[in-house]
C-alpha cells in the first residue's frame, strides 16, 4: 500500500505538469515560444509514476516531449519555462530549448531530439554506475516509434547482457507523428520485444498512475539490487497534436473521446477520494497551489532576459590549457 | 629516450591512462582477451585490467558510442574503439549529434569526456568499406576534437591529453602507421592539442601533411632537398583545434604551400587548409595553393587500382615543382 503523503506528492505532480503545459501550450498562442512544441499533457502518470520511485541521485533520461519528465523529477519549473522561452535563465541558458532541457544538479541527463538516441545514453549511465559501484539507477524515457530505431536494439541488448540498472519506460501513445502503431509494426504490444533481450517486459495502463507506479517500483528494486534490465510498456495517449498546432486529424474521433475518459488526473482524483486519500476541498486546494507555482514561473520566465547574442559561442568545449582553439 | 611502434606507444599510454585514474576504462568490438583489438592495440590490457574496464562489446557501434556518452556524462572517461573508421558512419549520430552536442545544448552544464580512437586510411588491400580517410567529417563538426597522430611520439602523447581532457575526441590512427617505429621519452609526458609540429624545416615552401602522409612529405622533401628545393613539413597533429599560427608563420616564411592529404578532395581537409591560408595569407603567396588529395572515389580494391588513388611521393613532388618553377 502506498502512504497517503507520497499519493497526494504524486498527484500534486501530476497536476503540476497538467498546468504547465496548458500554460506553455497558451503562450505558444501568444507567440512567446519561439520553435515548436511536443506537449506531455495526457501522459502524466507516467513521468510521475516512474520518477516517483527515483532517488534525488538517480539519473533519467527523457524526449522531444520532456517537460512532464523534468517537472516529474524534480526540476525547477522557472527554470523549465525560461528555457522554454530562449531565456538566459533557463536550464541550459537558452542553448536548449523544449527539445533539450537538462539538470544534472538532479540526475536529469537531458532531453535528446534524435528520437531512440537516448536509449544507449541511459545504457552508458548504466555501465557507470556499475563501474562506479552505486546503487542508483537509470529510467529511460522513449516512445513506441523510438522502439524502431537501431538504438533500442542496441541500447536495450547491451544493458541486457550486462545486467545494468536501467528502467526502459515505453510511452505509448499510439502515434509516432502521424504514423499509427499498427501501420508500422505487426505487435500490439512494445513489452513483446524483451523477450529478445531476455529481460522482463510488461505492459501497464499508462493513464493509471498507480499501475505505473506499481510496475516501475518492481523495476527500479531490481534494478537497485543488480538483477539488470526491466521493459515497461506504458498505454498512454497525448491530449494535443504531436507538435505546435497539429490538430491530429488522424485520430479518429472516437478513438480520442475514449482516451479523453480515461484522463490520468481526473482518474486519479477520483480514486484518491475513494480512498479517503483527499477531498474535493483539498483537491481544489492542491489545484491552486500547481496554478500559482506555474504562474511564479511563467513571471519569472517571461521578465527574465534573453541572452546577449554573442553567448552563442560559448559553451562548445571545455576550455582547457592545452586545448585552445587558436 | 625508448624506440617503439606507434601500436605499442598507444597501448602504453591506455595502460598508463587507466593506472593513473580508475574511471578510464575501454570498450569496442573484440578489444579484449582474443583479439586484442583488430590490430592489436589493446593486447594484453583486458588480462591486466580485467573484462569490466577492457569491455568487449556487440556488433553496434551506435550503441558503443552511446553507451560511453552516458558514461562520460556521470563521471567516467571511457575510450571507446571503432574497429574501423569507415564503420564509424553507424555511430555518426551519437558522435555528432549527442556527444559533440551535449555540453552545448545543455548551457555548459556538463562535460563530455570520451575518447573515440578509429583507425582510418587505405593501402592494405581492404577496399571501399575498410579503408577511407573521414577526418573532414569531424573537423566539420563543432563540439569535437580531432587528433591525427603521425609519430609514436605525438601517438602517446596526444592520446594521454585526449583521455585526461573533457571534450569529446575522435582519435584517428592510420593503420598503416600501427608498425611504424620512432623514440618516445622514458618519462611520462603529453602533447597538447593545437600545437602543430614543423617535422623538418624548409625555407622554400611550406608542406602541410598528416597521418601516413608526414612520412610521404618528409621523404618527398629529403629528394627535394636534392634538387635544390627546401621543403617545410608542417603536420598539425589535431586538426581541431587547429594550430593556424604555425601553418600560417610557416606559409609567410616560404610564401608556397602544398597540402597533402589522405582523404578525397573535394571539400575535405585541404580544402579547409586551402580556404585558410588563402583567406588569411594570401598576400604572401608567391604561387597558387596546391593540394595533394586522393581523386573523388570510393577506394578501390585491387592494389593497381589503390596505389593509383592514394597520394604518393611523385604526386608530392611534382605539385611542389609546380610551385617553385
Amino acid at each position: 500500500m502506498v502512504e497517503k503523503t507520497k499519493l497526494i506528492e504524486m498527484y500534486q505532480g501530476m497536476l503540476q505538469i497538467r498546468y504547465f503545459e496548458e500554460k506553455v501550450f497558451e503562450l505558444y498562442g501568444q507567440n512567446l515560444v519561439p520553435g515548436t512544441i511536443h506537449l506531455y499533457a495526457g501522459e502524466e502518470a507516467v513521468a510521475v509514476g516512474v520518477c516517483a520511485n527515483l532517488r534525488r541521485d538517480d539519473y533519467i533520461t527523457s524526449t522531444h516531449r520532456g517537460h512532464g519528465h523534468c517537472i516529474a523529477k524534480g526540476a525547477d519549473m522557472r527554470k523549465v519555462m525560461a528555457e522554454i522561452l530562449g531565456k538566459k535563465t533557463g536550464y541550459c541558458k537558452g542553448k536548449g530549448g523544449s527539445m533539450h532541457i537538462a539538470d544534472f544538479s538532479m540526475g536529469m541527463l537531458g532531453a535528446t531530439a534524435v528520437v531512440g538516441a537516448g536509449i544507449p545514453i541511459a545504457a552508458g549511465a548504466g555501465l557507470s554506475i556499475k563501474l562506479r559501484g552505486t546503487d542508483q539507477v537509470v529510467a529511460c524515457f522513449f516512445g513506441e516509434g523510438a522502439s524502431n530505431q537501431g538504438t533500442f536494439h542496441e541500447g536495450v541488448n547491451m544493458a541486457a547482457i550486462w545486467r545494468l540498472p536501467v528502467v526502459f519506460v515505453c510511452e505509448n501513445n499510439l502515434y509516432a507523428m502521424g504514423t499509427r502503431q499498427s501501420l508500422v509494426m505487426t505487435i500490439g504490444n512494445i513489452a513483446d520485444r524483451a523477450v529478445a533481450y531476455g529481460i522482463p517486459g510488461l505492459t501497464v495502463d499508462g493513464n493509471n498512475v498507480l499501475a505505473v507506479y506499481e510496475a516501475a517500483s518492481e523495476a527500479v528494486n531490481r534494478a537497485r539490487r543488480g538483477e539488470g534490465p526491466t521493459l515497461i510498456e506504458c498505454k498512454t495517449y497525448r491530449l494535443k497534436g504531436h507538435s505546435r498546432f497539429d490538430p491530429a486529424a488522424y485520430r479518429p474521433k472516437n478513438e480520442v473521446e475514449e482516451w479523453v475518459k480515461k484522463d490520468p488526473l481526473s482518474r486519479f482524483k477520483s480514486k484518491l477520494i475513494e480512498m479517503g486519500a483527499l477531498t474535493e476541498e483539498e483537491e481544489g486546494k492542491l489545484r491552486r497551489e500547481a496554478n500559482a507555482a506555474v504562474e511564479e514561473a511563467v513571471k519569472f520566465a517571461t521578465e527574465s532576459p534573453f541572452p546577449e547574442p554573442e553567448e552563442a559561442l560559448e559553451d562548445v568545449y571545455v576550455e582547457e590549457e592545452s586545448a585552445s582553439n587558436k | 629516450m625508448k624506440e617503439i611502434t606507434v601500436r605499442d606507444a598507444l597501448r602504453e599510454a591506455l595502460r598508463e591512462e587507466m593506472k593513473r585514474d580508475k574511471t578510464v576504462f575501454l570498450l569496442g568490438e573484440d578489444i579484449g582477451r582474443y583479439w586484442g583489438g583488430a590490430f592489436g592495440v589493446t593486447k594484453g590490457l583486458a588480462e591486466e585490467f580485467g573484462d569490466e574496464r577492457v569491455r568487449d562489446t556487440p556488433i553496434s557501434e551506435s550503441a558503443i558510442i552511446g553507451v560511453g556518452v552516458g558514461a562520460a556524462i556521470t563521471g567516467m572517461r571511457p575510450v571507446a574503439e571503432i574497429m574501423f573508421g569507415d564503420l564509424s558512419a553507424l555511430a555518426m549520430d551519437q558522435i555528432c549529434n549527442q556527444a559533440a552536442k551535449i555540453r552545448y545544448m545543455f548551457g555548459g552544464q556538463v562535460k563530455v569526456p570520451l575518447v573515440i580512437r578509429t583507425p582510418f586510411g587505405a593501402g592494405v588491400n581492404i577496399a571501399s568499406h575498410h579503408s577511407q580517410s573521414l577526418e573532414a567529417w569531424f573537423m566539420h563538426t563543432p563540439g569535437l576534437y580531432v587528433a591525427v597522430p603521425s609519430t609514436p611520439y605525438d601517438a602517446k602523447g596526444l592520446l594521454k591529453t585526449a583521455i585526461r581532457g573533457n571534450n569529446p575526441v575522435f582519435f584517428v590512427e592510420h593503420k598503416l602507421l600501427y608498425p611504424v617505429k620512432g623514440l618516445i621519452p622514458e618519462e611520462d609526458y603529453t602533447v597538447p592539442f593545437g600545437v602543430a609540429d614543423v617535422k623538418r624545416e624548409g625555407a622554400d615552401v611550406t608542406i602541410f601533411a598528416t597521418l601516413y602522409m608526414v612520412h610521404k612529405a618528409l621523404a618527398a622533401a629529403k629528394r627535394l632537398k636534392k634538387g635544390g628545393v627546401s621543403a617545410e613539413v608542417v603536420d598539425p597533429r589535431t586538426l581541431s583545434p587547429l594550430d593556424k599560427s604555425t601553418v600560417m608563420k610557416s606559409v609567410k616564411k616560404t610564401g608556397r604551400i602544398v597540402i597533402v592529404t589522405e582523404d578525397s578532395k573535394t571539400a575535405g581537409v585541404s580544402a579547409e587548409i586551402a580556404a585558410m591560408v588563402a583567406e588569411e595569407a594570401l598576400d604572401y603567396l608567391d604561387a597558387p595553393i596546391k593540394r595533394v588529395a586522393e581523386p573523388d572515389t570510393p577506394i578501390p580494391f585491387s592494389p593497381p587500382l589503390e596505389q593509383f588513388v592514394i597520394p604518393d611521393e611523385k604526386r608530392i613532388i611534382n605539385a611542389v615543382k609546380e610551385t617553385v618553377h
